[in-house]
């Protein structure tokens, strides 16, 4: 077991905590860099796709997971992002402004819906989210001048200065960049005042208010920055999508995403890593699955939805930390054997009492 | 005459919502719970009555109780397998447990029933009531006349058998209702029950109407809506704000481009949310630390 001595402030909010952080990380960076030498073309491009659920992951762990709002309609602000980046580039417009404009374009959205969103709590809110993701569906297949309806809009290949970006090493490098960017920036929120408020909104919004943050400012920021994050990744994924439609952006994406931060663990960015390698893989193993299991199994119609479903269900019952909470439990066995306790991540549980009148 | 004829199926359609949103206030009002496949449910008992009747041959009037009992059976195991576990977790958390269990049933009925749309029959269908110039199907005024029963029923239950009230006591405090000798947790299970059971009404009401298939779970985001609109907690809201979103709907076909028609129903919840969060009949107060 490590323990560090704190001499100062600066220490307590350094990104790199420990040595060993740097050595891990390092080799981290050093194995996913070095991807193209021993990925094929076929994996390249799923681990890109992976990258961006990371950042669309990045943005609803912020929302979800440190400012404790809930939402189910994120494919909203990943469709925006995505037709807004296509829109641009079919104008003309040059890849980074295409892509800053999807994010601030999804970001000014995201704080409009964050507005009412300060009025509502849990399931209201999660309900609200999940009216807009709808209504913006239902946008994207009537407004066809913009989004060409259900034809559906094509993306041009992303280049920059002359260099195409479409490849699958190019395009992976492309995702990983923008991942690592996305990280840097919500790390560096987080040990912020603005990360700090949040996490105090979403550990008691009462107790929040009466410590002098501002409520109202800090969901909403909270909502704009989830969406430009998902907007971002809204970008790259048409660029992966390569053709869009309103049917790649529904219900069942909104709650892939939720998937991804619950499954990967909520409130940490370890968890979002784990949860899209979770979500953009699980696909992938299904796939293989099905080659194994008798067809009377495998030629379920929405069996993959199902799996899904089935997953999140045993992770919320057996393990409502997640992947990363799963692995800090191993983690601390090693580091305290023999003497790892069962009761140091116990769950508290509540006795309910209502907040309704009758 | 075609605004009587509107407002008929409105109300109709706004019965199906108002019936589910049913099902999800009981489970929130007894257990704070959010059950967000209750539409999944009430498609489960759809087909359930399918079974029963076009399958099996059954009467209609034996398929009914029987589809009843069996959906509440469905509602037990349901709660002591999945929700009994959840109890004391943050809200969040079961409110995406249940919408994973959304995805299971699909995918069951799907496996044991086929994606294929299936009618069911009924004595009434296709029979027209024609009153002035407006034609009124039998399946309709079913639905209307079945929701009327159904929430008489339950208002007799809870206002005046012991059960009712000793749930009702074990939704507003868990620990005085136990300390008062209420078995919270069978309390739970009933509350479940009864709400798969509402589900399973709702579910052969509404098959004669549209055809059933997999997906039509989906009418329960819908239901959820009217449920919000009438102010989650509250009984005769979730039927009110059903009837709210049906009669909306209906309009909005009429009268808007398409595409409104589907928009409507979360037109009217954001609208809702915006303007007074707490819902038409409000039973929320400010939250403690």
């Amino acid at each position: 077991m490590r323990f560090i001595r704190k001499t100062s402030y600066e220490q307590d909010i350094n990104l790199v905590k420990h040595g060993g952080h740097l050595l891990w990380y390092g080799l981290l960076l050093a194995l996913v860099f070095s991807g193209p030498l021993w990925l094929d073309r076929f994996l390249l491009g799923e681990f890109s796709l992976v990258f961006i659920y990371a950042i669309a992951g990045l943005g609803l762990m912020l929302l979800v997971g440190y400012t404790g709002l809930v939402s189910l309609g994120h494919a909203a602000f990943l469709a925006i992002g995505a037709y807004t980046h296509a829109y641009l580039l079919n104008l003309g417009v040059p890849l980074p402004g295409a892509m800053l404009s999807a994010a601030l374009f999804s970001a000014l959205i995201g704080g409009l819906v964050g507005i009412p969103a300060l009025r509502m709590t849990g399931i209201y809110l999660a309900v609200a989210t999940l009216a807009f993701a709808v209504i913006v569906e239902q946008v994207l297949v009537h407004w066809e001048s913009v989004t060409g309806g259900f034809r559906g809009m094509a993306v041009p290949r992303p280049q920059l200065l002359g260099i195409q970006l479409g490849q699958p090493v190019s395009f992976y490098y492309l995702c990983l960049g923008i991942l690592l960017v996305c990280m840097l920036l919500v790390m560096n929120i987080l040990r912020s005042p603005t990360g700090r408020s949040m996490t105090a909104v979403r550990d008691s919004e009462t107790s929040a208010e009466s410590m002098g943050v501002h409520l109202a400012r800090t969901k909403t920021l909270a909502f704009a920055l989830s969406a430009a994050f998902t907007g971002l990744a809204g970008a790259l994924f048409a660029h992966r999508l390569t053709y869009l439609a309103p049917d790649a952006f529904t219900l069942i994406t909104s709650i892939q995403l939720l998937l991804m931060v619950v499954v990967g663990g909520l409130g940490s960015l370890h968890g979002v890593i784990y949860g899209a390698i979770f979500i953009g893989l699980l696909p992938q193993g299904i796939a293989l699955l099905r080659d194994t299991v008798p067809p009377a199994i495998s030629q379920i119609p929405g069996l993959e939805p199902a799996v899904f479903g089935l997953i999140l269900i045993l992770f919320l019952i057996y393990e409502p930390l997640g992947i990363y909470g799963r692995w800090r439990k191993i983690r601390l066995f090693f580091e305290e054997f023999p003497l790892y306790r069962k009761s140091t991540y116990k769950r508290q549980k509540s006795f309910l009492r209502t907040e309704r009148l009758h | 005459m075609e605004v009587f004829q509107l407002i008929i199926s409105g109300v109709s359609q706004g019965c199906v919502y108002g019936l589910i949103a049913l099902g999800f206030v009981l489970i929130y009002k007894a257990t704070e719970m959010v059950n967000f496949a209750q539409g999944d449910i009430m498609m489960l008992g759809a087909y359930v009555g399918i079974t029963f009747i076009s399958i099996w041959d059954w009467p209609f009037w034996w398929a009914l109780p029987a589809t009843i009992g069996v959906m509440a059976l469905v509602g037990v195991v349901l709660e002591r397998l999945l929700l009994r576990p959840m109890i004391g977790e943050p809200h969040f958390a079961v409110l995406m447990l249940t919408i994973g269990l959304g995805f299971v049933l699909r995918a069951i009925a799907g496996a044991i029933w086929g994606n294929e749309p299936r009618a069911l029959p009924t004595p009434y269908v296709g029979e027209v009531l024609e009153l002035g110039s407006a034609v009124i199907g039998y399946e309709n005024i079913a639905i209307i006349a079945g929701t009327a029963v159904l929430c008489l029923c339950m208002w007799l239950f809870f206002r005046f058998s012991r059960l009712g009230i000793a749930m009702q006591a074990a939704s507003q405090n868990q620990l005085a209702a136990f300390y008062v000798g209420i078995p919270v947790k069978r309390m739970y299970s009933l509350v479940w029950a009864l709400s798969a059971a509402i589900a399973g009404v709702a579910g052969i009401l509404t098959a004669p109407v549209s055809l059933v298939d997999p997906l039509i779970g989906f009418v329960g985001i819908k239901a959820f809506a009217a449920a919000i609109v009438g102010g989650f907690g509250s009984m005769p809201g979730a039927i009110i704000g059903g009837l709210l979103i049906g009669l909306v709907e209906q309009f909005a076909g009429l009268y808007l481009p398409p595409g409104f028609s589907d928009m409507s129903a979360y037109v009217l919840l954001l609208v809702m949310l915006l303007v007074r969060p707490q819902g038409l009949f409000a039973t929320m107060q400010k939250k403690k630390v």
